[in-house]
């Protein structure tokens, strides 16, 4: 089996004793090389998810493994970028991409970092506090992906870019993927913009996982179905509806499907979309997408 | 060099996309026996899908004798399509010009475009051994 980049057991996390859990008895694994779609509604707890990964977060049960590490420790391997794009406002995008060189000896690619500056049109003596929020969002990514890491952690970063930057900057970041095996978990509430991207995905709902694994595998384990309103038996239902004598629904088929149901392959959003309707579905994680069971050291 | 186009809303699978504009382009003789694919990084630099969607689509062609990678170099086309002989170039000259003529005819008789289409492609599938059309069986595939 190949490593994992991210591998979670039993994870859980809440902000306050006795408060509501954010994440709860999350086991999973994101294995490396792979660009990983985090899906779920808003406060789902992807946020938290990624903020414990990049090792900013303690975690309050269970355990997970960076890059084969304690979160933290892996620090130098992996690059977050936070929802906000925290970045100094009184430095000059140069200086903040020369803090980038000082503070990553060794591993700086100064001249992609400049590249992905130039290709916003932006001028390296203009300082950070001008910038609008797609501009920062540039500048935040140009950080992250200078700093050639083998993980990245991306929370909703194309959410204030126009289509023209986001298409550009999404096409950088999957050539320096191609180029250097790069593992990416990018967060979304928005599927359709991941939808070509990814390869692989977690869906979070109410601070569990619901779905993981390769978008592909997780494709093929679902069917379309519509035909008149019968027992679905031995099939798992994730959702069905029924209107007058048709019944629609979207099941994990267990063994061939009747030849009278009209077939359908689901799109990725059909998935989703049933799964979030459905929140009594069962979890599917295909087995790349299941932490190996070895005993993980604890965090 | 070809430059790939990816309709999201097509319905058809990126890679099948990629398998697809490749053998067109070799159909047209854009692209020829020897001339060198684009690389991954350089496909998903200019369309941001995913680097293993390319893999997938040029592991494809080489499954369909169409292309060959050659390590550390690059992916090339090998081999043609609809064949190249001079007699193959003829013959489709004059059957284009027989379509011309066919879809003309269509069109002053007041056919709309979509019944001319659908009674063409209702012709060759009759025609054509499904068989050998797998680009057909795998629209459904999902990637």
């Amino acid at each position: 089996m190949s490593a994992a980049a991210i591998e979670a057991t039993g994870l859980g996390k809440r902000y306050r004793k006795k408060g509501r859990w954010a994440l709860r008895d999350c086991s999973f694994r994101v294995p490396a090389g792979r660009v990983c779609a985090l899906v779920g509604p808003n406060g789902a707890g992807k946020s938290t998810l990624l903020a414990q990964a990049a090792g900013l977060l303690p975690v309050s049960e269970g355990s997970m493994r960076v890059l084969g590490e304690r979160p933290g420790d892996a620090r130098d391997r992996v690059a977050y970028v936070a929802q906000d794009k925290p970045l100094y406002g009184q430095l000059t995008i140069g200086e903040t991409l020369r803090m980038g060189h000082e503070l990553n000896p060794g591993r700086w690619d100064a001249e992609t970092a400049e590249r992905i500056v130039a290709e916003g049109r932006l001028d390296p003596a203009v300082r950070v506090r001008t910038l609008s929020g797609g501009q920062r969002t540039r500048v935040a990514l140009a950080l992250a992906l200078g700093k050639r890491p083998e993980l990245m952690l991306l929370d909703e970063p194309m959410a204030d870019l126009d289509p023209l930057a986001r298409h550009q900057l999404m096409g950088t970041l999957m050539a320096e993927a191609a180029t250097h095996d790069t593992t990416v978990v990018i967060s979304s509430h928005i599927l359709t913009e991941l939808e070509d991207t990814c390869d692989f995905l977690l869906l979070v709902d109410g601070g569990h996982i619901r779905l993981g694994g390769e978008t592909e595998d997780l494709l093929t384990a679902h069917t379309l179905v519509t035909g008149h309103v019968r027992d679905l038996a031995p099939h798992t239902v994730v959702e069905s509806r029924t209107t007058g004598r048709q019944l629609t629904a979207l099941i994990r088929p267990e063994g061939p499907v009747d030849d009278d149901w009209g077939t359908l392959h689901p799109s990725l959003e059909d998935l989703l979309l049933a799964h979030l309707r459905s929140p009594d579905a069962p979890v599917l994680l295909t087995p790349s997408a299941e932490q190996s069971g070895r005993t993980a050291v604890t965090a | 060099m070809i430059e790939f186009r990816i309709d999201r809303r097509s319905g058809i699978a990126t890679y099948l996309q990629i398998v697809q504009q490749t053998k067109q382009a070799l159909r047209l003789g854009l692209l020829e026996p020897g001339d060198k694919l684009p690389t991954a990084r350089e496909v998903v630099e200019a369309t941001a899908i995913n680097p293993n969607t390319v893999l997938k689509a040029y592991r494809e062609l080489e499954r369909e004798g169409l292309a060959e990678g050659r390590r550390g170099l690059g992916t090339f086309v090998r081999g043609t399509l609809g064949g190249d002989s001079a007699d193959h170039r003829a013959l489709r000259a004059e059957l284009r010009a027989e379509l011309a003529a066919w879809s003309e005819r269509a069109r002053a008789g007041g056919l709309e475009k979509d019944d001319v289409t659908a009674l063409f492609t209702s012709v060759v599938d009759e025609h054509f051994d499904r068989q050998d059309n797998t680009d057909h069986q795998k629209q459904g595939d999902p990637s």
